[in-house]
């Protein structure tokens, strides 16, 4: 593993995270469909594109998404999806501190066993 | 009680959907990816390699799947917490592993399976408390 591999990493959960917070945010403020059948939730989608938290994620995502491509053409699969699991951590503290979400004793134990699951598997 | 009940089935059965497109799709681009070989990083090799990828069919079936994951996240986002679905989304290491195992015959060795049974437990723990804590009008405020 190298240096450049390492720093593609890290750009890739920051990158992902970020994403995935603005996503919340959009989806939260669009609302939830009224029933899960298909032309509720396409109601829906369309509702959730049209929201500007939407479109500050696609960028960031998609980034992070051209980063995972190019891992995933270096390092075997079983590598690079475990690794990426990094952003766990750094996602459960943004659901914290940014989406202010109830991330409670039993959520921060889980989230440190994918943790130390994810290093596991990182170093098999 | 039954709202909740309901809350519970309907977070499930988007987690699960997400869970099956994101790892047909991770599999799928593997697959498209190793037909096209390693990347170099200069600025011709990866405009070259971004060909490629944008013409290979076999990566566009992962990005169909992708976008299948990308519908079914944005839903569940949409009523349950960030924190919630996240984690519970690495239930698909599992499935993962096994498909590496079974389709690209990629060896996995004793300590990466405890990994993965770790990750399986933590998963399970996160599964088990609220799905959703805060509320759209919550939301709002903090947006705002």
């Amino acid at each position: 593993m190298t240096v450049i591999t390492i720093l593609l990493l890290v750009f890739f959960v920051c990158a992902s995270t970020g994403g995935e917070i603005a996503l919340t945010y959009g989806m939260k403020s669009a609302g939830e469909p009224a029933r899960l059948r298909p032309k509720a939730l396409l109601i829906f989608l369309g509702r959730a594109i049209r929201n500007g938290w939407f479109w500050m994620a696609i960028p960031l995502m998609a980034l992070s998404f051209y980063a995972l491509l190019v891992l995933l053409s270096w390092q075997p699969i079983s590598f690079v999806i475990p690794a990426s699991a990094l952003s766990y951590v750094v996602g459960t503290l943004g659901a914290k501190y940014i989406l202010k979400e109830d991330v409670n004793a039993a959520r921060w134990a889980g989230v440190c066993l994918v943790c130390a699951g994810v290093l596991l598997v990182t170093i098999g | 009680m039954a709202s909740e009940k309901r809350l519970r089935i309907k977070t499930l059965i988007m987690v699960l959907a997400m869970v099956v497109c994101a790892n047909v799709g991770d599999l799928m681009l593997k697959r498209g990816m190793t037909q096209i070989g390693a990347v170099a990083i200069s600025a011709s090799a990866l405009k070259h390699a971004f060909w490629l990828t944008v013409t290979n069919p076999t990566i566009w079936i992962g990005i169909v799947f992708l976008i299948g994951f990308m519908a079914s996240y944005m839903t569940v986002l949409s009523w349950a917490d960030y924190s919630y679905v996240m984690p519970a989304g690495a239930f698909g290491y599992a499935i993962l592993t096994l498909l590496a195992v079974v389709f690209l015959h990629e060896t996995v060795s004793p300590r990466r399976w405890i990994g993965v049974v770790l990750i399986c437990v933590g998963v399970l723990l996160v599964g088990q408390t609220k799905p959703n804590t805060t509320t759209a009008a919550e939301m709002q405020k903090v947006t705002a």
